[in-house]
């Protein structure tokens, strides 16, 4: 039973007697380390650092904060806890090592019957009323596939239907900058590039062209393509047929393209050909002209889908462009 | 006997009132007992898990802070704020509002920067604390499920990075989200429509994905991954922890330091360090610093496009991965990223939740044995030496997220750099994996590899001759470890008792050895542990 000095002891599992004593009859209970005192030194130093730490802080936050010192006080007051808690923990209180035996996790034979018995009689209830039970499975299955339409129906606006077939170009739409400003034919000297939009669509993610103006002369990348750079302007869809990353590094020495994201190269001379990375197709050009009142307008839409591929990219069918609601 | 005539009562015996005012409301005691015994194996790996557990919380505290201030929305205002460089230009209010909260909420950029490296730090602990699991063999019978579940977690983990660093709508995370939108819109049959059923329309939808990523963000994931933390947590608590071998651990016991107080006091310890570590990063390393880099615009270019540090193997992947399509009757398309960035993660995920089964194939004593006692990994070369190489892998693929970065620091060309990872991500974790295996098998050959150092002491005899001796681990050792000894199972099942009269228990102890040595005998937390042997001195 109980041993007489045991209330005597100092409070809880600091008990500095544990830790001079050396011929203690268990060592497992006692703290490991042989001088206690230094460790509550060390841990009484790292609160009280703490303290002042978190105080610090208060003072900065109230003078209007500062970002460093915020973080590197909270820091300091934190740690001031957490090594002091951890080192109490570690160095003040027995570590063992104590054994505990693992119980089995299957329980008896007994009990795994019972529990399938007991699991087996809403089984067997269910089974005897077959006919309902079926009724009922089929009640819950279109109540489920009824209950989530209005949820999808809801999201599911607008549909795909053939949204990415198409970009905002149609024949004769003017090219504008970001600001709506249209361009010109002289607008940009050899070597230089511009983003364009179809007018009125200012910004759209789909229909941004990377307008260039490679030569002075018109260049027929591909063939078909003879009347599709006037000037030597040649548009290009930014998007990337990659992944759809805006592709505009433009690279004039060697008239490559370079995607940002994933570093595709295309060279813009032959219809941007991907030469380099993972791009899987040559990038949509756009074919433009020059009516003679020195506007740049498309001649048409682009002549295949833009961007990155998609499951119902069809490249047998003429696609049917939308009717034309183009500005200008 | 305790002296009862102080008038104010011990802190021993106000606790033990409290522990009785809550059984007898309760019925808790059982319950409560082997709680505050139960016993924590002590390994430094085993603080991997914990890592990840407190970086989730400090992420919920300090995202509860950001939730305050951010606005999920996509409507475009015009910056007037106080960061002169975007004054005037038009930005969504997301945008606008975690600038605001960086620059202007008091400690907010700390909060934001902590909650970023928090998310890091989360995916990293979770990837280290999934490697320990896999190579020690954590992940066999009977944890299986537990295994599964940590891997859900890492995979809603990885997920939520994503969604929030795209919440703030800077140009970075805009053009993750382009790419997040093909990846999408690759997969066959549903890819179109579920990409815009997402983000309502053709990329960049219709406004509605920054809300929809925000309660996904702050929510419904967090409240998932919060589910099954306390799942993963109650079964390890349940199926306890496991160990790895070594002296006087076997299969059916767990040794360590006891739940209460001393893991109690320890854990504790190690959530404020790891706080203070966070706090530490947050408010001294910048990062995501998105006034910098403007407000999303589709047609702008982003440079130096990467993701955070966990979504590196996929862009990796996308980069290195040739240009492959397939078209099919010229009706139906896969797209270039559907390989890379669906079927890649796919597998990679799909093998993971498969291995246990897998392993227990090959090893059907696995299937009929439950395992407590982890494996060294060098004692399992197979094993070993696959998840090594297939470590390999993604590592690699990680590195060629940056082949830009990398051409332009060792001044060689891109394509040169693409070349080298086409070629060697394949090929390097092979021979990586081969090698492990290799030493795997010399090491299991070599006797004394892998048991703790002894530092050999030469001793000179009377006669002049020299012999060695190995020393010990500590001195005392062998009074710190006397050889193991059960105790009579009746004391085993006593422990913890407590008299009547508040007198204590002493559990296989003499205690007229310690009156005789007139030494007072440490506490025994109210006798509720057991000491793992008798003392040498008593049997
Ligand atoms: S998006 Fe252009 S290379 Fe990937």
């Amino acid at each position: 039973m109980s041993s007489g000095g045991a209330g005597g002891a100092g409070p809880g599992s600091t008990s500095s007697g544990g830790g001079t004593a050396t011929a203690v009859e268990d060592l497992r209970l006692e703290i490991p380390v042989q001088r206690p005192r230094r460790v509550e030194n060390f841990v009484a130093l790292c609160f009280a650092v703490s303290v002042l730490a978190t105080i610090g802080l208060a003072i900065i936050y109230s003078l209007g904060g500062q970002t460093q010192a915020e973080g590197a006080l909270l820091g300091v007051g934190l740690a001031g806890i957490g090594i002091g808690v951890a080192a109490w923990g570690k160095y003040l209180m027995p570590q063992g090592p104590f054994r505990e035996d693992r119980h089995e996790l299957p329980t008896t034979e007994e009990d795994k019957e019972a529990f399938g018995a007991a699991f087996s009689r809403g089984a067997v209830a269910v089974e005897r009323r077959g006919f309902l039970g079926k009724l009922l499975g089929a009640a819950i299955t279109v109540f489920s596939i009824v209950g989530i339409f209005p949820f999808i129906r809801s999201l599911y606006n607008p549909r795909p239907g053939n949204a990415l077939d198409f970009t905002q170009f149609r024949p004769g739409s003017r090219l504008v900058r970001i600001d709506g400003n249209p361009v010109m034919a002289d607008d940009v000297d050899v070597g230089g590039v511009l983003t364009v939009f179809p007018e009125g669509h200012e910004g759209d993610a789909v229909s941004q062209t990377l307008l260039i103006r490679a030569s002075s002369v018109p260049i027929t990348t591909l063939p078909g393509r003879e009347t599709w750079s006037p000037h030597g302007y040649l548009a290009y869809s930014k998007l990337c047929t990659h992944a759809g990353c805006p592709v505009s590094l433009y690279q004039q020495q060697v008239q490559q393209l370079l995607c940002p994201c994933h570093q595709s190269v295309f060279t813009i001379l032959n219809g941007a050909r991907p030469i380099f990375g993972p791009a899987p197709r040559l990038i949509p050009q756009l074919p433009i002209m020059d009516n003679g009142d020195g506007f740049l307008r498309a001649q048409s839409d682009y002549q295949e889908p833009v961007g990155p591929g998609y499951w119902e990219r069809n490249t047998s069918t003429t696609l049917n462009p939308p009717k034309n609601k183009a500005a200008g | 006997m305790k002296s009862r005539d102080k008038p104010r009562p011990s802190v021993e015996d106000r606790t033990i009132e409290l522990a009785r005012w809550v059984d007898d409301r309760f019925g808790v005691a059982r319950f409560g007992k082997t709680t505050l015994n139960k016993i924590f194996p002590d390994h430094w790996s085993f603080l991997l898990g914990e890592i990840a557990m407190y970086s989730f919380v400090i992420l919920i505290i300090t995202g509860i802070f950001l939730t305050l201030f951010f606005v999920p929305s996509t409507h475009e205002v015009v910056y007037n704020g106080s960061y002169v460089p975007l004054r005037g230009q038009r930005v969504s209010e997301a945008y606008q509002s975690t600038v605001d909260l960086s620059l202007n909420v008091r400690a907010g950029l700390v909060m934001r920067q902590m909650h970023h490296w928090a998310a890091d730090i989360f995916a990293a602990a979770v990837v280290v604390h999934l490697c320990r699991i896999f190579f020690t063999g954590a992940f066999r019978r009977p944890r299986e499920l537990n295994y599964m579940i940590g891997l859900t977690m890492l995979i809603l983990v990885i997920v939520n990075g994503f969604i929030g660093y795209s919440l703030p709508d800077d140009q970075i995370s805009g053009a993750g989200l382009r790419i997040a939108f093909s990846i999408f819109l690759s997969i066959p049959i549903i890819g179109t429509w579920g990409a815009f059923l997402l983000w309502g329309g053709n990329f960049p939808g219709n406004g509605d994905i920054i809300p929809r990523f925000y309660s996904l963000h702050i929510l419904i994931i967090p409240a998932v991954i919060a589910g099954l933390l306390a799942a993963h947590l109650g079964i390890m608590w349940h199926q306890k922890h496991t160990d790895f071998p070594g002296k006087e651990k076997t299969n059916r016991t767990v040794v360590g330091s006891s739940f209460w107080p001393t893991y109690v006091a320890k854990t504790t310890g190690y959530f404020f360090i790891i706080f203070a570590g966070l706090a530490l990063l947050g408010g001294l390393f910048q990062i995501n610093p998105i006034w910098l880099y403007g407000s999303y615009e589709p047609f702008k270019v982003s440079y130096a496009v990467q993701p955070d540090w966990y979504m590196g193997w996929l862009d990796g992947a996308l980069r290195i991965m040739p240009a492959w399509e397939t078209q099919f009757a010229s009706r139906y398309l896969i797209s270039a990223p559907f390989y890379p960035a669906v079927i890649l993660p796919g597998l990679t995920f799909g093998i993971l939740y498969a291995w246990p089964f897998i392993e227990a194939r090959f090893r059907p004593e696995d299937k009929t044995q439950e395992h407590h006692l982890l494996d060294r990994p060098r004692d399992r070369p197979v094993r070993t030496g696959l998840g090594v190489g297939v470590l390999t892998f993604y590592v690699m693929l990680f590195f060629a997220s940056s082949t830009d970065v990398l051409a332009n620091t060792l001044k060689v060309s891109l394509n040169g750099v693409l070349w080298t990872f086409r070629i060697g991500t394949p090929t390097i974790p092979i021979v990586v994996g081969l090698a492990t295996y290799q030493i795997c098998k010399e090491l299991s050959r070599a006797p004394s590899a892998g048991l703790r150092k002894r530092s050999n002491v030469v001793v000179r005899s009377p006669d002049g001759g020299y012999t060695t001796v190995p020393a010990d681990i500590h001195p005392g050792d062998d009074v710190r470890e006397p050889p193991p000894e059960e105790l009579p199972e009746e004391a085993v099942r006593r422990g913890g008792g407590r008299g009547p009269e508040g007198g204590e228990e002493e559990v296989g102890v003499g205690a007229d050895r310690s009156e005789a040595t007139g030494v007072t005998p440490p506490r025994r937390f109210g006798g509720l542990l057991r000491p793992r042997h008798r003392p040498a001195g008593s049997s």
